[in-house]
């Protein structure tokens, strides 16, 4: 083994560790706030997951419906977290997510217009107007798309007064970051990151970095998430010393596809519904009249005629179930099946085919037009698609400042997007994901620069680097555990024991299997060097996916009730007691270990947004007497 | 449900060579080439080198050759080839080496630099954007582009010409010059930038002699050829030979 000091170390004022859309809106407000601005990304720039959101970015710019603003907006998203939110984020969220959209389109960005000219904007599920910004189904793409491409005009603009591209935003692609670094007391001083392609190790000294991986779906056996969602930056967060919250809420987003087996769990866009599609069981019902929980009860049509006249005259009809934030339909769809009335391959089944005119399917959903046709010889213009529920989101992240997105007990970190918790509460509205990583990755990238440039920040401790590159090779040195087979086990167990539906005995029994799984993780072994070696980056990226799992069993275990993403069988009811109350998880002696914390009330000028009779369905009684 | 032993041939190696390895790996139905490539790695050699991410044809990370055709391995069905056939899976042809399955893109990442970026218009702030549908349909259908490279590995000016990569930004960068030239509200000639004259000029227009190829391996469907080169090439005749038809163009784009 070479010596630590052979270890390449460069300098920068912040470092963000993840180049979706969340890392590329901190990093281009980073920059402009003068830092000089690293970031590490797991994939080749521009691949990130973002590209695989579909249906829109939430902003209530009121084109399609002037009665919009953002208290309706905030209002949406927190009965759709059922009112778990973090409502600061929730309302700084609502006020600036307009101003993030209009700006895309002064870098590049081409929305789908209204007819006279705006941006056009489509229904979604839980959003009481039309508020979806769309690019057909492929919005993440043109977010993304125009993110990166910001990104290289700043450094074009370098260019021109430096002479090099990269000297003041740069972008490390096919890096994974597996340690935050810190100073002697206790700040953030820097990254430990290898790259992907040659295997060399890297220590990027920065004093701010932000968090922005993204998910953890890699975790679960059915997701719609790639394979970068192995929960690095939960993770790289617990270790580094600061708590994650809520991380008993993971988001099943109800359509995914679930024949062939191969693509099963890949994502159907919530537009299919927001555009006229219907959901049907075995008997050719639509169920989801049956379940309309009692605190939607009067915004959702109770007859199939209502629904079907809301898409053309919303002002005097209520919208249609199909339409319910996403964990009521994904629970609708599980006990459907689970009651015999499924479609042949285990789902329901999908139809917008008799409810839009083919051209228009082809125009408005060309992307799902083309997944269903190229990967199950489906014509969706002609016949229904079957779908189930697939692990889809996390709302539980890096405890964060909501003004700031300064994680919690860190000095100099900061985490932004699907990495950072409390805005959604218990469950995300679809749309307020891409708004979420423009606003709050504006945020974070602002405050890291201006904490960077301050003078804050220590220096990199040699023992840190020295403990980060033996824990990185330490796979090399295995004892004979694959760590595909690993992999394997914890998605299965995740799946079976810690999924959509939850209980007391499986999720203990999922704990210990964790543990079991941790113990052999711990002899993981890989063939081959250094170079460009799936099978090591997977051993290492096991030890995140371990730990995140924990978080979630551990968290989902202790809340002894259903609340959006986290629905428990034995625990059936959500309980007003635990409106207020959050759970935290820490690392600890290889571990996770829980902690309760009462919530912030939530500020009266906001509670004096909704009715009374609401908000008695949702706060604890202490909170209304207050 | 079926299943059945497939043969596969795959490129292993990395800079300094390698070859066709031989392996025999299960199928099952409804399974793409990409599948197959993890069950190899899970059963039977970790350490095969490939890139991927969303498994679903919209990120554009796996491509490479099956059976010498560029394609994305995610979107490429396993129940298009013949069960006695053998599957043949390489790298990119016209991208370096760096192991296995996996080739240095650099070169697309260099060439996207060299293309400047949108000019808002200095008069309109953010939420002030007017633009018809019918003008920006063309525009966004470049902008379905994946970047997957593949029309780049195509492209036979640059696939068995490593000296033309210099002068030449392939399909995908020229598709970005014309993306932005039709952008109905790309101030590119206010600010003295004058893409069409750079895209001939600078980015190598002239060396493609539209034979379709990226057309025909694109897996977005877009018409790169016919809607983005051919037009491109015909506002660098216009703007070449008669100024007055670009001035009158540019006057009307103003007003309206």
């Amino acid at each position: 083994m070479s010596p630590v000091s052979s270890v390449e170390r460069q300098r920068w004022d912040v470092v963000v560790v993840g180049a979706g859309g969340a890392g590329l809106r901190a990093a281009i407000e980073a920059r402009r706030a003068g830092a000089r601005t690293a970031v590490v990304c797991k994939s080749l720039f521009g691949k990130a997951h973002t590209v695989m959101a579909e249906g829109g970015i939430a902003a209530s710019m009121a084109n399609a419906n002037e009665h919009d603003d953002w208290k309706v907006h905030f209002r949406d998203t927190m009965r759709g977290g059922k009112f778990l939110n973090q409502w600061r984020m929730a309302e700084l969220h609502a006020q600036e997510a307009p101003e993030r959209v209009w700006e895309l389109e002064t870098w590049g960005a081409l929305f789908d217009r209204t007819p006279d000219g705006r941006i056009a904007q489509r229904n979604f599920g839980g959003h009481e107007y039309p508020r979806l910004a769309h690019v057909g189904d492929r919005t993440g793409l043109e977010l993304l798309r125009t993110l990166q491409q910001k990104t290289v005009s700043l450094q074009q603009e370098d260019h021109r007064e430096t002479g090099d591209h990269e000297s003041r935003l740069k972008v490390f692609q096919e890096f994974t970051v597996t340690r935050i670094l810190k100073d002697a007391d206790g700040r953030v001083a820097g990254v430990f990151c290898y790259e992907r392609e040659s295997g060399r190790f890297l220590v990027l000294e920065a004093p701010s970095v932000v968090l922005a991986t993204g998910g953890i779906g890699k975790s679960f056996k059915v997701t719609s998430n790639s394979w970068e969602y192995t929960g690095d930056g939960h993770a790289l967060a617990l270790l580094a010393g600061a708590p994650l919250v809520n991380m008993e809420f993971v988001q099943f987003h109800p359509t995914g596809m679930v024949w062939p087996p191969s693509v099963k769990g890949i994502l159907v866009t919530e537009s299919v519904r927001g555009d006229g599609g219907v959901l049907r069981n075995s008997d050719g019902e639509r169920f989801m009249f049956d379940y309309v929980p009692d605190v939607f009860k009067e915004k959702y049509a109770e007859t199939e005629e209502e629904g079907d006249r809301w898409y053309e005259d919303p002002e005097n009809n209520r919208r249609p179930p199909e339409l319910l934030p996403r964990d009521e339909v994904a629970r609708a769809i599980n006990s459907e099946v689970k009651a015999g009335r499924g479609s042949p391959h285990g789902g329901v089944f999908l139809d917008v085919s008799t409810r839009l005119p083919a051209d228009a399917i082809r125009r408005r959903l060309p992307s799902m037009y083309h997944q269903f046709k190229e990967l199950a010889d489906v014509d969706i213009t002609a016949e229904a698609m079957e779908v189930g529920p697939t692990c889809h989101y996390v709302m539980g992240g890096v405890a964060v400042d909501s003004e700031t997105a300064a994680a919690v007990g860190v000095p100099g970190l900061f985490a932004c997007g699907e990495v950072a918790g409390g805005m959604h509460g218990s469950n995300r509205l679809g749309g307020n994901s891409l708004s979420d990583l423009l606003v709050f990755g504006r945020r974070a990238g602002l405050y890291a620069a201006q904490y960077a440039v301050s003078g804050a920040g220590g220096v990199v401790e040699a023992d840190e680097v020295d403990a980060a590159r033996t824990e990185a090779l330490a796979p090399f040195d295995g004892g004979g555990e694959n760590p595909y087979t690993l992999h394997q086990e914890l998605q299965q167990t995740m799946n079976d024991l810690v999924g959509i539906i939850r209980r007391e005995g499986e999720m203990a029994e999922a704990l210990e299997r964790i543990g079991a799984l941790r113990e052999r993780a711990g002899r993981v072994a890989v063939e081959g060097h250094r170079q460009f070696n799936p099978g090591w980056h997977l051993a290492l990226d096991l030890r995140n996916m371990l730990l995140v799992s924990e978080c979630v069993a551990r968290a989902a275990l202790e809340r002894t009730e259903s609340r959006g993403g986290h629905t428990r069988e034995d625990r059936p009811a959500m309980e007003r007691s635990w409106r207020p109350v959050n759970l935290l998880c820490r690392a600890a002696d290889g571990g996770v270990v829980l902690e309760r914390v009462r919530t912030e009330p939530v500020r009266p000028d906001l509670l004096a947004l909704f009715e009374k009779e609401e908000l008695a369905k949702y706060l604890a009684e202490e909170e209304l007497e207050a | 449900m079926s299943t059945y032993q497939a043969r596969f041939r795959i490129w292993r190696g990395d800079a300094g060579g390698g070859e066709l390895t031989d392996y025999t790996v299960e199928v099952h139905d409804g399974e793409v080439v990409l599948d197959i490539v993890h069950r190899l790695q899970a059963t039977q050699t970790p350490d095969l080198a490939v890139r991927w991410n969303c498994k679903a044809g919209k990120c554009g990370s796996c491509s490479a050759e099956v059976n010498g055709r560029p394609r994305l391995m995610c979107m490429t069905r396993m129940s298009v080839f013949d069960r006695d056939e053998v599957i043949t899976v390489t790298p990119l042809r016209a991208f370096p080496i760096v192991r296995d399955l996996v080739t240095d893109v650099s070169f697309n990442y260099a060439k996207a630099r060299e293309i400047p970026a949108f000019v808002p218009p200095a008069a309109l702030g953010p939420g002030e954007y007017r633009m018809r549908q019918e003008d920006v349909d063309r525009s966004q259908e470049f902008r379905k582009c994946i970047e997957c490279f593949l029309c780049q590995d195509t492209c036979h000016v640059v696939r068995d010409h490593e000296e033309n990569k210099e002068a030449f930004a392939g399909p995908r960068f020229l598709m970005r010059i014309a993306e932005l030239d039709m952008h109905p509200l790309d101030a590119a000639d206010e600010a003295g930038l004058d893409r069409r004259r750079a895209a001939q000029e600078e980015h190598g227009l002239g060396y493609c002699n539209i034979t379709k190829c990226c057309t025909e391996v694109c897996p977005e469907s877009i018409r790169i050829t016919d809607n983005a080169l051919i037009p491109l090439k015909e506002r660098v005749v216009d703007r070449k030979y008669d100024p007055l038809v670009w001035l009158g163009k540019t006057i009307r784009r103003r007003t309206s």
